[in-house]
């Protein structure tokens, strides 16, 4: 293949997510930013938000509970990779299924599991943004993590004990440098995760907490000064793309050598007991706030009961349909933005492994637009045939697909550009054509990463609320929506609606989750 | 090996084709012909019964299709970035507290219904932009069973809450993001005036609890309501509110479980309007007389837990038992609430939150 033609094809593997992100996420932000900013066809920004000490404020709250959110989630969230990752054992599948639920969970569910369960005094304090902050991100840790760590070279450990390296230096010397680019990868998400945190903030914070996501909401959506609005907005976005290009600088430092196909041992002696530990307590942590919830859906009165879950399949007047079709909805919605999100996610991700990098800080910019900016965006660039989308119930997809995109590639990029080189020379010398080389020898090396990927894209997809509640239809609820409609509510009945379908969608993600890694891992041929 | 990479094609094909029907299938609506459906752009506490609705489906001969935007406060934002080329063709929603705004910012297109001759006489005279549609009104609630158990008596009056024996007891909405948080505000000033301001440091003094959004306040801070994880027994609500934890209580309770408190009840009407630049005017009028006829007004009460402002229309029995009207509601004239709402919220954020 001569060098032309690899220039002409790499271009077009970047032009698929470059349009889609010019058409839904560049041209509604433009749209907002413009009616915002331009006064009279000048641009007129009102610098001294940027200056204001309410700015100031926000800002330092919004970096340094980030940054801490995301040392505590990688501490809690990188010994089970290992477990996960580097072990085979009984129920290894399910315990990986049920690490996923957390992070698709409504932030309003989880919060209310949350005042259940936490001591007075921490309830409305920073330690109780933490705390969920973890709770909801420890899944990014052990998936992107885990999947990189799965996939590297294990002789590389026998050969240092081998060599007499001990167990600290193992983890120190070998480990942690060979994990950098996954450990990145997972980093930068979960710190934009919590740098853009709303939900969390607004609801276990209170009217006491503000960050720029949060700050952004209140001045559009709520006091309706879309001039503050958007320079906020974009101070977010400058900090998100400043982020994205630190890891991604780390993220480059090439990972280990890569072998597909190797099966994970099982533990002995004493790594039994330290694989078990840490399973256990894991578990145990993410489960509680969990099994609240669960006990609530089945509280009826002063006794329990599925009554909450019968009456799904009738009508109340909190949703204009029964609540067993939020169900279908989330399901079809979540399938199409999956679909959507591999679609231009996969191009995305061999573009940016292939040295894109400024795909690479545009991919994750929509991870760090504030929804509530992009909504109104939304409003004002999709109005007018033939895209009037803001009324079609297809908005919704498109929207989930722009929060799932970044996880499809963050999922995907390590492990793509970890595949070793003298494999492809290798095949390359032998005859092998670009597709075959991409069939036989890259794919089966990615299966794992690519159902990490869709999984994920599904299950973000799932429990996104924050843009789809914005977007849409009352007649289309998903389960979120619908969760949130019923909360809206007084009442046992409306609380106990909304707490069934938690766990409706709590065993909805499980059951994704299982069903990838079964299907499309083990399934697979090697 | 082949079927992941047919399965991805396959996926990509799906997504394209998906993207395409969604372009192609908007392109389609709203253009051609007379328009066969209206667009109703409301809040999320919006309801209405399904039969009700097609009543009105059936004898008007259009789809009424419902879009909702977030609470009563973000509806109106959307409506006014929009304003001109809306996302519907009649709002409803909007409150006194937030009415001036929606009147300056040429939102409306006039429209006097006909059915206003039926209504109630403190709703009958609205101005020529908005339709008033129901009132609710905003009280404190309490927990019975708390103050049962803990042998001390309710509070009857907003002074009360400053009183040592509610220390910790009350959590109220931001009035800076919850409706039912600014009217609370709106009447602690109707009651006290210019002492309101220290009237609220007695609160803060006394432990008040102030959160964002109704939700948190009711079904998370509450005691009162049914499943709550809360512990302060007194809270902001409504009026109805008593009522609907009977009527969605899955064994019905002899007395209701909460009760709200009838003075220091604040009233809020809520408004529709035709919006300016609406795709199907004809259909818009005969949407909000619907929303005035005698069907939909009896339906209020039950869906949306507000009371109609039509006369002579019956209220369901549970609202009769264990809900109050309260008798002489506070109000605050929509002009002094425009001039003054954002300074009030910002002393009330120094003096609750900072």
């Amino acid at each position: 293949m001569d060098g032309h033609r690899r220039t002409l094809s790499r271009t077009a593997t970047a032009a698929v997510p470059i349009a889609f992100l010019a058409l839904f996420f560049a041209w509604p932000l433009v749209a907002i930013l413009r009616r915002s900013l331009v006064v009279d066809g000048r641009l007129d920004v009102p610098w001294g938000v940027v200056t204001g000490g309410l700015t100031r404020q926000v800002l330092w709250f919004t970096l340094w509970q980030a940054t801490v959110s995301t040392a505590l989630t990688l501490a809690a969230g990188l010994p089970l990779a290992w477990a996960l990752s580097r072990f085979r054992f009984r129920g290894r599948s399910v315990v990986e299924a049920f690490v996923l639920v957390p992070f698709v969970l409504p932030t309003v569910v989880v919060a209310t599991a949350f005042i259940a369960l936490l001591p007075d005094g921490v309830e409305r304090s920073v330690w109780a943004i933490l705390l969920a902050h973890v709770f909801f991100n420890v899944a990014v840790v052990v998936r992107v993590v885990g999947a990189f760590w799965a996939g590297l070279d294990r002789r590389l450990w026998d050969a240092a004990a081998t060599l007499g390296a001990s167990g600290g230096q193992r983890r120190l010397r070998l480990t942690l440098p060979l994990l950098a680019p996954a450990l990145a990868s997972a980093a930068s998400i979960v710190f934009l995760f919590c740098f853009t945190s709303f939900g969390v903030i607004v609801i276990l914070g209170g009217p006491g907490y503000a960050t720029l996501e949060s700050e952004i909401y209140n001045q559009a959506a709520r006091l309706f000064d879309l001039r503050t609005a958007a320079v906020l907005g974009l101070i977010q976005l400058a900090a998100v793309a400043a982020t994205v290009l630190v890891s991604g600088r780390l993220e480059r430092r090439l990972g280990g050598p890569r072998r597909g196909g190797q099966e994970a041992p099982r533990p002995t002696g004493r790594e039994r007991i330290a694989v078990g530990a840490v399973v256990l307590c894991s578990v145990a942590l993410l489960a509680l706030p969990l099994l609240a919830l669960v006990v609530r859906s089945l509280q009826v009165g002063d006794g329990y009961g599925f009554d909450h879950f019968t009456a799904l399949a009738h009508e109340t007047p909190a949703l204009f349909v029964a609540p067993w079709h939020a169900v279908l909805n989330s399901l079809l919605f979540a399938t199409a933005a999956a679909a959507i999100a591999l679609a231009v996610g996969i191009p995305a991700a061999v573009a940016v492994a292939g040295g894109r990098r400024g795909l690479d800080v545009l991919l994750m910019l929509p991870l760090g637009a504030s929804a509530a900016l992009l909504g109104f965006g939304f409003l004002l660039a999709f109005a007018d045939p033939p895209l009037d989308l803001r009324s079609s119930p297809w908005i919704v997809p498109l929207a989930q697909s722009l929060v799932a995109l970044p996880f499809v590639v963050r999922a995907l990029v390590p492990a793509l550009r970890a595949v070793d080189i003298r494999l492809r020379e290798a095949a390359e010398v032998l005859g092998a054509t670009p597709g075959q080389i991409r069939r036989q020898i890259e794919l089966p090396l990615l299966a794992r990463p690519l159902a990490v990927a869709a999984g994920l894209a599904f299950a973000v997809a799932l429990g996104e609320f924050g843009a789809t509640v914005f977007v849409v239809r009352a007649d289309w609820p998903t389960v979120p929506v619908a969760i949130f409609r019923f909360l809206g509510r007084p009442g046992e009945d409306n609380v106990g609606a909304a707490m069934a379908l938690c766990v409706v969608l709590m065993g909805l993600v499980a059951a994704v989750a299982l069903v990838s890694e079964r299907v499309l891992v083990r399934g697979g041929p090697r | 090996m082949r079927a992941l990479a047919t399965n991805r094609r396959r996926v990509a094909l799906g997504a394209g084709a998906l993207v395409a029907a969604a372009v192609l299938g908007a392109g389609c609506g709203g253009s051609g012909g007379r328009p066969k459906d209206v667009v109703l752009v409301t809040h999320d506490s919006f309801a209405v019964s399904k039969d009700v609705e097609r009543a009105f489906e059936t004898d008007s001969g259009l789809q009424l299709r419902i879009l909702q935007g977030g609470d009563a406060n973000e509806t109106l934002n959307k409506a006014l970035l929009t304003a001109g080329d809306p996302q519907g063709d009649v709002i409803f929603g909007i409150d006194d507290s937030i009415l001036s705004r929606a009147l300056d910012g040429d939102l409306l297109d006039e429209y006097r219904s006909p059915e206003l001759a039926s209504l109630e006489p403190d709703f009958s005279n609205p101005d020529s932009h908005v339709t008033p549609i129901d009132h609710g009104e905003v009280c404190l609630n309490v927990d019975r069973g708390w103050f049962t158990s803990h042998d001390v008596p309710p509070p009857t009056s907003l002074s009360d809450l400053v009183l040592d024996r509610y220390r910790n007891l009350l959590v109220v909405e931001n009035p800076a993001t919850s409706s039912p948080g600014l009217a609370f505000l709106l009447a602690t000033i109707a009651t006290f005036g210019d002492r309101w301001e220290s009237y609220w440091r007695g609160l803060r003094a006394n432990g008040v609890l102030a959160v964002d959004g109704w939700e948190e306040a009711y079904t998370q801070q509450f005691s009162g309501s049914a499943g709550s994880p809360g512990k302060r027994p007194i809270v902001v609500s409504y009026a109805s509110s008593p009522a609907a934890e009977v009527i969605f209580a899955s064994k019905k309770p002899s007395t209701a479980p909460t009760a709200a408190v009838e003075n220091g009840c604040y009233r809020q009407v809520e408004y529709a309007g035709i919006l300016r630049g609406a795709h199907n005017v004809d259909g818009a009028r005969k949407l909000i007389d619907f929303m005035l006829s005698q069907r939909f007004q009896a339906d209020v009460p039950g869906s949306m837990f507000v009371y109609p402002v039509r006369s002579g229309v019956p209220l369901p029995e549970a609202f009769v038992t264990y809900a109050v009207v309260p008798k002489d509601p506070l109000q605050l004239p929509p002009a002094e609430i425009d001039a003054n709402r954002d300074r009030w919220v910002a002393r009330w954020t120094d003096i609750v939150v900072r």
